[in-house]
């Protein structure tokens, strides 16, 4: 067991626990915070998508010891932002979800999408999102979401 | 039920008998809180189905929100939504103010056809529709009255709208008002329903009341459910289904700080080692460590070669017969270039539903609680009642959201639910969650089975099939289940031969038999269950028969189904028209496909537009047009549709199958088993509804059969081969 101190959505976290947990096991189950899901556990599926430093990451094969200072984001706290809010209003008018399970990695990804390519084309939509499982397959409405989402954000920007 | 058939009939009768052994005399009648809860029928009786009492379905809170129970489980298919829109439209609800409550285990929530508490069938819509009406209309009713004696009036005097009852002179009062006071009225046996142009928004498109939590991480499915002093378990299964644990090393295992315990647990097939944990992570850990011989003696050790070459062989020896109308021996004698012989091949799929399997179960000696995402409540409660030693009413269950099933959810032996509560039943008074990671569920059986289907089509002088013999070869999902007494008959299961041996295609010499051979795999129903691979077998075969006579893959659907299949012509018709403008302009390189299948009383149509890129099929656009009678949430059908389209195409992948090795399943995770990407989805999808005010059927499993035909359909024409077996593991 070890202590660590973590930056989770802007707040210091402290847990103890085994250096080799997975970041995603330390969010679920030590602090409580189960918006982000478990669905494979071998970096195949994204729904256990974070942001680790501004960048898209499988939670579930990143042990808990590696993340040191860098700032993670959740699903719980996208939302905080203005791409997060954006993603997450665009898939409630999109009507995207269905089981809903692998929505918080899509989201995640999709935020990660948006903040560096402001309007992707369809070959980066799939590139990016490329990794991520839908089992309930609802892609279509996923990219939509996304082309909806950057069209409100570039709104009047140019 | 105006949905009613002779089948759904017979269906009922089978449930029926199933659930009355269940049932125990129970009757529950309440649960809402009383206080704001309608008026209880005379001591609780049992009364008929119909009339079940509002309170158990409809909580109008002072607060003004209207808390509407749905009696089966949400896990994608949209119902959370649909049922409440049935019930607030007749209510004349607010919609803004409408919550939706998944129901625990109760006789009262009983699918009013299937006679036990299920989702299965594409039945959610298609057996509540009446139902969720009717007790709309029955608050309403209740609530009018209350508010005609307050204000000395008739009931014929006042109207309501967006939860509000108002008067003459002006007068209104809100439904939190007048809860109270209707909750005294009787509850009416009979009450008339809205007339189609009445519906304020049954029949609009509404948007999904459980989006938002499931887009900001609040939503609580079963699997992150945390209770005070909850363990957490994970079982290690054997390596052949049914083998026995003989020797546990455990000791490395037990020095994994937070494992509680490790211990053999008995399965619903062969014997198991249970980790039991504080946390997920120790525990998975600590069962990796485990050392197990296993005892597989007198088992049959499955094998994928090995059984495709004794399906072959079966296949080619009639069976036993499903069908036979006219003469198919013509056959015999028809020349080559007259004939079509085609074989089949469809391996064991698995459901893989996003959310990893999981139950919760507290077990406190006389009684216990059960959180779980469960398409079959009141076979899931028997069970864990049974393991437990306990009646099934001292069984709470509660209904979970759950991440997807497609099946997997509803298990007639309900193993799932026994191992959790065989570990819960050791820890007496704590909170026990099983979790199956992705490997158990992958490699843990309940597939949808292997099936292996020969067919000779012999080709008449006009091109249309003259004669259709029929070979099906595959386990029988329902055999050795409670079901079977209703789904196989003489012989065949129907959960097999559906799509073939119900074909709509006026097929006059037509023979189609069965063998269903015991295999060593537990099997499954697979969203949409047989339609998976008939519909496929069918489709291609028609397509390839319409490219041999030279005719339009739609034009010569609709010349060979019968007059009568209304619910694939429509369809077919508006398809045609719909896709007018760009079926026949693709650019090069890309090829049509064409399919239409009816199941589950809805029928469809469906264009695809395919190219291949990178050895790939990639499918540019598909349309589908739809019959499922009134389309209750036409949003919710357009999303089943584009989405199930997608899921369909699991069957496609390159490694879309789950193959055996001397009797070991050989994938273990996404990465062996590995369901469709976004980049194996149609890029986009259109649906076009037939507008219909018949009684709604199911769109859950219909997107499903008709993608997969169309898709090799359209490769046919691409690369000028039929292919026969999936998944599609080269072009
Ligand atoms: S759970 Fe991490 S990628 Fe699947
Ligand atoms: S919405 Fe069900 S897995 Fe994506």
């Amino acid at each position: 067991m070890a202590t660590y101190q973590l930056n989770i959505n802007g707040q210091r976290k402290e847990v103890n626990v085994d250096p080799s947990t997975p970041l995603l096991w330390v969010l679920r189950e030590d602090l409580k915070m189960t918006g982000t899901k478990f669905g494979c556990g071998i970096s195949a599926c994204g729904a256990c998508t974070v942001h680790v430093a501004g960048v898209a990451t499988r939670s579930c094969i990143v042990p808990v010891s590696h993340i040191g200072e860098r700032a993670i984001v959740t699903i719980e706290g996208i939302g905080q932002d203005t791409v997060g809010r954006a993603v997450q209003d665009a898939w409630v008018d999109t009507d995207v979800v269905q089981c809903g399970y692998c929505q918080s990695g899509q989201i995640m990804a999709a935020v990660a999408l948006l903040k560096h390519t402001p309007k992707p084309t369809d070959a980066n939509i799939d590139e990016s999102m490329g990794g991520n499982i839908c089992r309930c397959a609802t892609y279509v409405r996923i990219r939509e979401a996304i082309k909806n989402a950057a069209a409100e954000l570039t709104k009047g920007g140019e | 039920m105006a949905t009613a058939s002779k089948s759904s009939d017979m269906n009922r009768r089978g449930f029926l008998r199933v659930s009355f052994a269940a049932a125990g005399g129970l009757f529950v009648s309440l649960y809402l809180e009383p206080r704001f809860a309608f008026a209880q029928e005379a001591g609780g009786q049992p009364q008929a189905p119909k009339n079940y009492p509002p309170d158990a379905f409809v909580n109008i809170r002072p607060d003004g929100k209207i808390v509407i129970q749905v009696n089966r489980l949400e896990f994608g298919q949209g119902v959370q939504t649909a049922l409440p829109m049935l019930l607030a439209d007749e209510l004349d609800a607010d919609w803004s103010n409408v919550i939706a409550d998944l129901a625990p285990a109760a006789d009262v929530y009983k699918d009013p056809m299937f006679g036990i508490q299920m989702v299965g069938g594409s039945g959610s819509i298609a057996h509540s529709y009446q139902q969720y009406r009717e007790l709309g209309a029955k608050t309403r009713a209740m609530l009018v009255a209350a508010a005609a004696e307050r204000w000395n009036t008739t009931p014929a005097q006042c109207r309501t709208e967006a939860s509000v009852v108002h008067g003459p002179g002006g007068r209104s009062a809100t439904y939190a008002e007048l809860a109270g006071d209707a909750a005294r009225k009787p509850v009416p046996a009979n009450v008339t329903l809205k007339k189609a142009t009445e519906l304020r928004f049954v029949g609009k498109k509404v948007k999904r009341l459980d989006s938002r939590p499931k887009c900001d991480g609040t939503l609580k499915f079963g699997l992150d459910l945390d209770l005070p002093g909850m363990k957490v378990a994970v079982v290690a299964h054997p390596p052949v289904f049914g083998a026995r644990v003989k020797r546990i090393v455990d000791d490395e295992a037990r020095r994994v700080e937070g494992v509680r315990d490790v211990f053999e647990i008995q399965l619903a097939k062969g014997s198991g080692v249970a980790v039991v944990a504080d946390k997920f992570w120790p525990a998975k850990q600590a069962r990796s460590r485990l050392k197990i011989e296993w005892d597989t003696t007198g088992l049959d050790k499955a094998d994928s070669a090995e059984l495709w070459t004794r399906y072959k062989q079966l296949g080619s020896t009639p069976g036993t017969v499903a069908v036979s109308n006219g003469d198919v021996k013509t056959l015999d004698q028809l020349p080559g270039d007259k004939r079509i012989v085609a074989e089949f091949e469809f391996p064991f799929l698995a459901h893989a539903p996003m959310e990893p399997l999981n139950t919760t179960i507290r077990f406190d000696g006389d009684r216990a609680e059960v959180w779980a995402g469960s398409q079959f409540q009141t076979v899931d409660q028997m069970a864990i009642a049974e393991v437990l030693g306990l009646k099934p009413e001292q069984v709470t269950f509660h209904t979970e959201m759950a991440g997807g099933g497609f099946g997997r959810r509803a298990v007639a032996d309900s193993h799932v639910q026994r191992e959790a509560a065989t570990i819960a039943k050791r820890l007496r008074g704590t909170p026990l969650k099983l979790v199956w990671t992705r490997e158990d569920d992958v490699q843990g059986g309940y597939y949808r089975p292997m099936h292996f289907h020969r067919v000779e089509v012999g080709i008449g002088a006009d091109g249309l099939p003259a004669a259709w013999r029929h070979v099906i070869v595959g386990q029988s999902i329902t055999a050795d289940t409670p079901f079977a007494a209703f789904v196989v008959k003489n012989g065949v299961d129907s959960t097999m031969t559906e799509g073939v041996a119900d074909t709509h295609y006026n097929l006059k010499n037509h023979h189609v038999s069965v063998h269903h051979p015991k295999v060593n795999v537990p099997v499954l129903w697979w969203r949409s269950v047989g339609h998976t691979h008939t519909a496929f077998v069918m489709e291609t075969l028609i397509d390839e028969l319409a490219m041999r006579a030279r005719v339009d893959p739609i034009a010569y659907r609709r010349r060979l189904l019968k007059p009568e299949a209304k619910k694939l012509l429509r369809p077919l018709e508006l398809l045609d028209t719909a896709t007018a403008r760009w079926r026949n302009r693709l650019p090069k390189g890309h090829a049509l496909g064409i399919s239409c299948h009816e199941s589950f009383g809805t029928g469809v149509a469906c264009a695809v537009d395919v190219s291949i890129e990178n050895k790939r099929p990639r499918v540019h656009r598909a349309a589908v047009a739809v019959d499922c009678g009134l389309a209750v949430n036409p949003l919710s059908v357009e999303s089943q549709f584009q989405a199930g389209l997608g899921f369909g195409l699991s069957q496609m992948m390159a490694k879309g199958a789950i193959t055996l090795k001397d009797g070991v399943v050989e994938q273990r995770n996404f990465d062996g088993f590995v369901p469709p990407y976004i980049i194996d989805a149609p890029m986009a999808v259109d649906v076009h509804i037939v507008p219909s005010t018949e009684a709604p059927t199911g769109c859950g499993e219909p997107p499903v059969p008709v993608i997969s035909p169309a898709v090799a359909n359209a490769l046919a024409r691409l690369t000028g081969k039929r292919y026969r077996s999936l998944p599609l593991v080269s072009l």
